[in-house]
């Protein structure tokens, strides 16, 4: 057991920090945390600087453009991108959850073709599962697809889509036999979002923020070879994306909850609006310090599980409750943050606390436990796949 | 980065986890703890000769032992003498314990004075008077199960030989049975200054708060697998009972909250034995997430288990007491919170 970083490790995490101050704008330190995001633009420019410098797909095959390093590697790199607070690759979804499942499942045509436009982010890949009858029970999707020719013709709604307003891809579960029985209709597509009869409309969330997207299909025509799996295979060609969104997540998390924390305890040592700080309120002292314990039992619990993918090649059960724990973490923190505030708590713009940094956050963070497999589901799953009790359903 | 046990560490492991469920089950370890001194000194010498009292063991080796240890919740003064004692001992007395022939704790509490270790360590109201020793110290682990006891007193460590002044000690009734705390009223007991001083105790603070966190990881795995065990079985409605989420999701969180405990504990052993910088935030931050943790995985288990969870027949009360024993050792999780804050905030105004 040591912590300590290898000679290797320790190179590779004083070369990122140095790239990162060289590349970030000078100011970005010091910037203020609320009332900045880049436009599309901006994060496309970050994204192609990180590929180049070979910083994306760190893990990935050499021969599809990843860097074939070790997950301690990518482990750091997460790290110190989110202690800088640096800005994600535009292209999360394909890195987390297209490009894994098209490493385990596609053809040699289909890695060639996708990968390495998706890692230096000329291509954007969006997801296409819940539906607006089917979020956590994605076994139920009605999207059809019917072969004619040698096309399959796509008719339904997705709904939670992030990125597909700017995508170019789509990984896309749909139903290709509507009789058999309901996990085994389900097939996995890759759709072109150029495609005619695609429609892609933002959502609103409740932080008024039109982050994710409904997206409509009528009569996408899709090429029959552009698919992962036969058809029928889907739910497990799902299962792959699903594992690698919630098994290579925990870092980042981690993280972003480190971010988060470390603005909470400078904002915390500021005059609140009695001009009292909270720092010097006891219970406020006692839920910082417990946000750090949450904050270092998630750190540690990655390190135990990439120590065992390290060294088994599969991701250890502890994995599976970095999502749940963080996202209740998160929210808890948030939170608190908000609660400081008072009344300015509603002000979300000029005028506000740090211009509505903490009002965005907290709000944002509701969506934690719901995104990306429901704390429900999350339990679920745990209780079932890791402690071994019988199924509820 | 290696958050692994060495090979040896899980060789040790595998043996402990033997060695206990085939001759500690927990019916065995019930009628130990129901016996009118909680302890069995035949546990002792099998303890010796699985090497858990080699001097040559490093605190990654004992953070081992103390897990396995719980998750059994073995009846013996192990803890108190290679957790509590040892760092500050002489090497005879250590080599006496390493043959079998001794055992040792440490007194620090004093009624209305300090109650941690750190407090005693320049609070403390015994005092020594050439060879002797004054003072009433409360809370001793072990007290009545060890042939020495080491004195915090007001200028310095002492040792006295409980097997020549057995009057010293007054038992006391404990809800944690298989680690009993008794009462130690010196007057002018014969003792021995020990060479370690009270700058010694910081070391032994740490390396105690690191093992009962590992300690504490062992409860609630207990606690996990005795909850996942019965709601497997136990039907109610015509339903086994972890198919009603209003019951797995307990057990899932009980699942979380181990996880937690073990990453934080074996940061913490990990960081005392490497003498990280971040060593004494490790051990605030495991001591109060083993403390509450385990608290909160035996109280889920009790839950899941209904009625005869409440039972004293049931084992899961023995467990739901140990980790309240380490829950109120050397302060609460708050105590260590207030530690945690005062290092991100600095001091309150």
């Amino acid at each position: 057991m040591d912590f300590n970083d290898t000679p290797e490790e320790a190179k590779f995490r004083a070369e990122l920090r140095r790239w990162l101050i060289d590349n970030l704008p000078d100011d970005w330190t010091t910037r203020p945390p609320g009332g900045y995001r880049w436009d599309e633009h901006e994060a496309r420019t970050w994204s192609k600087k990180l590929y180049d410098a070979g910083y994306v797909g760190l893990t990935w095959p050499k021969e599809y453009g990843g860097g074939g390093a070790p997950h301690t590697l990518q482990g750091i790199f997460l790290e110190e991108t989110g202690r800088i607070a640096a800005p994600s690759h535009i292209g999360g979804i394909g890195l987390g959850m297209a490009g894994p499942t098209i490493i385990a499942w596609g053809s040699e045509d289909q890695k060639k073709r996708y990968l390495a436009p998706l890692l230096s982010g000329e291509q954007v890949w969006c997801q296409g599962f819940s539906e607006p009858g089917s979020g956590s029970d994605m076994g139920a999707a009605k999207t059809r697809a019917v072969l004619d020719g040698d096309e399959w013709v796509v008719n339904g709604q997705k709904v939670w889509s992030s990125w597909a307003h700017i995508a170019d891809w789509c990984i896309l579960v749909v139903r290709t036999d509507p009789d058999a029985e309901k996990h085994r209709g389900l097939s996995f597509l890759l759709v072109d979002m150029h495609s005619p009869g695609v429609e892609v409309r933002p959502l609103r969330q409740i932080t008024g923020d039109p982050e994710f997207n409904e997206v409509f299909f009528t009569d996408v025509r899709v090429p029959r070879e552009s698919m992962l799996g036969q058809p029928g295979e889907g739910w497990n060609v799902a299962m792959t994306t699903l594992l690698h969104e919630r098994g290579t997540l925990g870092f980042a998390l981690t993280a972003g909850l480190e971010q988060a924390l470390t603005r909470l305890v400078q904002f915390a040592k500021l005059p609140g609006p009695d001009g009292s700080r909270p720092a010097d309120d006891p219970v406020v002292r006692d839920q910082i310090a417990q946000l750090y314990i949450d904050l270092q039992g998630l750190r540690f619990t990655n390190y135990r599980s990439l120590t065992a993918l390290q060294k088994t090649g599969v991701p250890g059960p502890e994995g599976s409750m970095a999502k749940l724990h963080w996202s209740e973490a998160n929210q808890r923190l948030t939170s608190l943050a908000q609660s400081l505030n008072g009344l300015a708590a509603q002000l979300d713009g000029e005028g506000g606390v740090w211009d509505g940094f903490w009002v965005y956050q907290q709000l944002r963070s509701r969506g934690n436990t719901i995104e990306a497999g429901t704390s429900e589901i999350l339990r679920n799953i745990i209780a079932e796949r890791v402690v071994g009790l019988p199924k509820s359903r | 980065m290696d958050f692994a046990f060495s090979e040896d560490q899980e060789l040790l492991r595998a043996a402990a986890k033997q060695f206990l469920a085939d001759r500690y089950p927990i019916d065995k370890v019930v009628a130990i703890a129901d016996s009118q001194t909680g302890n069995d000194p035949a546990t002792w010498e099998q303890i010796v000769d699985l090497g858990w009292l080699e001097p040559d063991l490093g605190l990654l080796d004992l953070a081992v032992i103390a897990e396995e240890s719980a998750y059994a919740l073995l009846p013996a003064p192990w803890f108190s003498t290679v957790g509590l004692a040892w760092p500050v001992l002489d090497d005879d007395l250590r080599q006496a314990i390493s043959a079998g022939d001794r055992s040792a704790t440490l007194a620090w509490a004093e009624s209305g004075g300090p109650a941690t270790i750190a407090a005693a360590a320049n609070q403390s109201a015994t005092h020594a008077a050439g060879d002797t020793l004054t003072g009433t110290k409360v809370t001793v682990p072990d007290l009545g199960n060890v042939t020495d006891v080491v004195v915090i007193a007001s200028d310095g460590l002492y040792v006295v030989d409980l097997t020549t002044n057995p009057d010293v000690v007054v038992s006391r009734s404990t809800i944690d049975r298989t680690r009993r705390l008794g009462e130690l009223h010196l007057s002018a007991t014969p003792a021995r200054r020990l060479d370690a001083g009270l700058d010694a105790l910081a070391e032994v603070r740490r390396r105690a708060l690191a093992l009962l966190a590992c300690e504490a990881t062992g409860v609630s795995q207990r606690a996990l697998d005795l909850a996942a065990a019965y709601t497997k079985e136990r039907q109610q409605f015509g339903r086994i009972i972890g198919t009603y989420q209003g019951v797995s999701h307990r057990v899932a969180n009980t699942f979380v909250a181990t996880q937690l405990n073990r990453s934080l504990a074996y940061w913490a052993a990990w960081a005392v034995s490497a003498n990280d910088a971040e060593a004494e935030l490790a051990v605030a931050a495991a001591k109060s997430q083993a403390g509450d943790g385990s608290v909160f995985a035996c109280e889920q288990a009790i839950q899941a288990h209904g009625g005869i969870g409440f039972t004293w027949e049931h084992p899961l009360h023995r467990f739901y007491k140990r980790a309240q024993w380490i829950s109120g050792f050397e302060g609460n999780g708050r105590a260590h919170r207030a530690t945690i804050a005062e290092s991100l905030l600095g001091p309150a105004a």
